[in-house]
């Protein structure tokens, strides 16, 4: 695997010279700077209604609330970042004349496209880590509240953007570069509806929309892994506080089965296995 | 000499356009082949096929004795594109350094040295991609497939972008690689600079090689030319070794002879006539 460790440096290396990295980096420092205000007047207004004969630990529904959109930003930046970074990656390259001079000397496609994919996949996890990270030490500097699991939401977030850089670079085996972007922006969106609806499925309890729901997460499983790890936001919550949560705009998130974690896994080597198929066939 | 590169029979269809029709082509170590044809015969594809960037539909090709495309048969040639890119980001001791990896090189700085020097990029190691003429550019992609010294060499239109000084460069370098036994095969359409530096030319058509030998040999006479005091004569169907003759039968008859010429046609003159048969 030298030859796929070779190409994950020459590949990170571009990752972080190409433009979308700081235009994703200043919004970045956009929405954090945001967050932050956002989040310490959120506070200030709840403390004040706040009592002491409250049953419901307003600062829990408060934080997992807001934390629980800044998670939802952090999983849209860096799904921005996983498709800009490998949406060309194959087809797009070959079409610029980028991919022949490297696929010609003597290492396996298949190295080529592990060496791709493990450059998007760090570069995007280790950015949504820093960006969770940062949010959350925002809102606990804000409210005093930290969530019941602190490592496992931000490593689902990141294994669901990882999920995210794999679509994109099976996309761009068989589809040029804009049509790629364009295929995999709407089965994020598809993913995200999917959620919504298992949500209002719930909450109607609707068994129909919570099939479509659980259906869509296995296809898409980047959507099952950022509802567990809102879930783990408040997975210690009780009483009054977990329905005020459950209520809330990211109350629906269920836990998930102990099968999501195998299945992701397996998912990802799937989309591998169907891309470097794709990819040894290709004439490029 | 054995072959480092043998097409039998090679074939390629993408889709229902042929773009292979059957191709034999050997190339001997240290031999300098050009390949020529109009765009559409099927040259790039014959050299993709030998780099393993395109499968043939049928035929074989073998490269350094083992089938194209196979790893051991990349890790012994160099190749440029005719329509390449690097990444504008790299300077250009960067990019050969990412290709020495690659290439599981050791030569190290002062191979990337003497390929910048080979190219007339001497000083331009540090030089952005970016920053270079589309020239340079082409240069130091002669320099990237120089890496690891191969033994087949592969060039489609390597001086399409250059001046007449960068055309001369390459044409010396090649002369160069064919002294240190680099095979090379040169895909062009400058049919005078294939003619200058070529030992041996493959005439591409529809597919299949129609014309292959030396391109003195392909460079057919055309004539004798004697100039004489009642005008200038053409013995059209003659040779060099008629020209004694000529002159003898001319004088003989009386005729003041002031100068013999032997005509023969370029190799442009082949290919045309080449293309225009098929």
């Amino acid at each position: 695997m030298s030859g796929a460790r070779i190409v994950a440096g020459y590949a990170v290396r571009e990752c972080v010279r190409r433009r979308v990295f700081v235009v994703v980096l200043i919004l970045t420092v956009a929405f954090l700077a945001l967050y932050a205000w956002g989040a310490w007047a959120v506070f200030r207004s709840v403390t004040d209604f706040a009592g002491e004969s409250n049953p419901v630990e307003a600062e829990v529904v408060t934080g997992s609330t807001i934390f629980g959109l800044a998670m939802f930003s952090i999983l849209f930046l860096g799904a921005v970042l996983a498709v800009f970074l490998t949406l060309g990656a194959v087809r797009g390259d070959a079409e610029r004349g980028l991919l022949q001079p490297l696929v010609v000397r003597p290492l396996g496609r298949t190295q080529m496209l592990a060496g791709r994919f493990m450059a998007a996949a760090g570069v995007c996890a280790a950015y949504v880590l820093v960006v969770y990270a940062l949010a959350m030490v925002i809102t606990g500097a804000a409210g005093g509240w930290w969530p019941d699991r602190v490592l496992a939401p931000g490593v689902g977030l990141a294994a669901g953007v990882v999920v995210i850089a794999g679509l994109a670079l099976l996309g761009s085996v068989y589809l040029s570069a804009t049509a790629n972007g364009i295929a995999v922006f709407m089965l994020f969106g598809a993913g995200l509806v999917a959620g919504l609806l298992g949500e209002i499925g719930e909450a109607l309890s609707s068994e129909g929309l919570e099939n479509v729901s659980s259906v869509a997460a296995w296809l898409l499983p980047f959507e099952a892994l950022y509802q567990s790890g809102l879930a783990g936001l408040t997975a210690d919550a009780s009483g009054f506080t977990d329905v005020a949560v459950q209520l809330g705009p990211f109350g629906g998130a269920q836990d998930s089965s102990p099968l999501l974690w195998p299945w992701a896994a397996a998912y990802v080597l799937l989309l591998g296995v169907a891309a470097r198929a794709g990819f040894a066939r290709r004439d490029l | 000499m054995s072959a480092v590169l043998s097409a039998t029979g090679l074939h390629k269809a993408y889709g229902k356009a042929t773009a292979l029709a059957g191709a034999d082509l050997r190339v001997e170590e240290g031999e300098l082949v050009g390949l020529l044809g109009p765009n559409g015969a099927g040259k790039s594809t014959l050299v993709k096929i030998a780099c393993g960037l395109v499968r043939p539909t049928g035929g074989h090709l073998e490269v350094l004795g083992v089938p194209a495309g196979s790893l051991q048969a990349r890790s012994g040639i160099g190749y440029l594109a005719e329509l390449f890119r690097f990444p504008d980001w790299l300077s250009a001791n960067e990019l050969l350094e990412l290709h020495q990896r690659l290439a599981e090189s050791d030569g190290g700085p002062g191979e990337r040295a003497e390929l910048l020097a080979m190219v007339g990029l001497g000083d331009a190691g540090a030089k952005k991609v970016g920053a270079m003429s589309k020239g340079m550019q082409q240069r130091l992609g002669i320099a990237q497939a120089l890496i690891g010294s191969p033994r087949l060499l592969m060039l489609d239109e390597p001086t399409s972008a250059l001046d007449p000084v960068g055309r001369r460069t390459v044409r010396d370098l090649l002369a160069q690689l064919r002294e240190r036994g680099v095979a090379v095969l040169l895909n062009s359409h400058l049919l005078s600079e294939v003619e200058l530096v070529c030992d041996r030319v493959a005439i591409m058509l529809g597919g299949r090689i129609v014309q292959e030998g030396a391109p003195s040999a392909l460079a057919r006479a055309r004539g004798v030319e004697v100039q004489t005091a009642s005008g200038t004569k053409v013995f059209g169907e003659a040779g060099r070794e008629d020209a004694p003759r000529i002159v003898a039968d001319l004088v003989a008859a009386g005729e003041l002879v002031y100068s013999v010429r032997v005509l023969s046609s370029t190799l442009e003159d082949a290919y045309l006539e080449a293309v225009a048969e098929a």
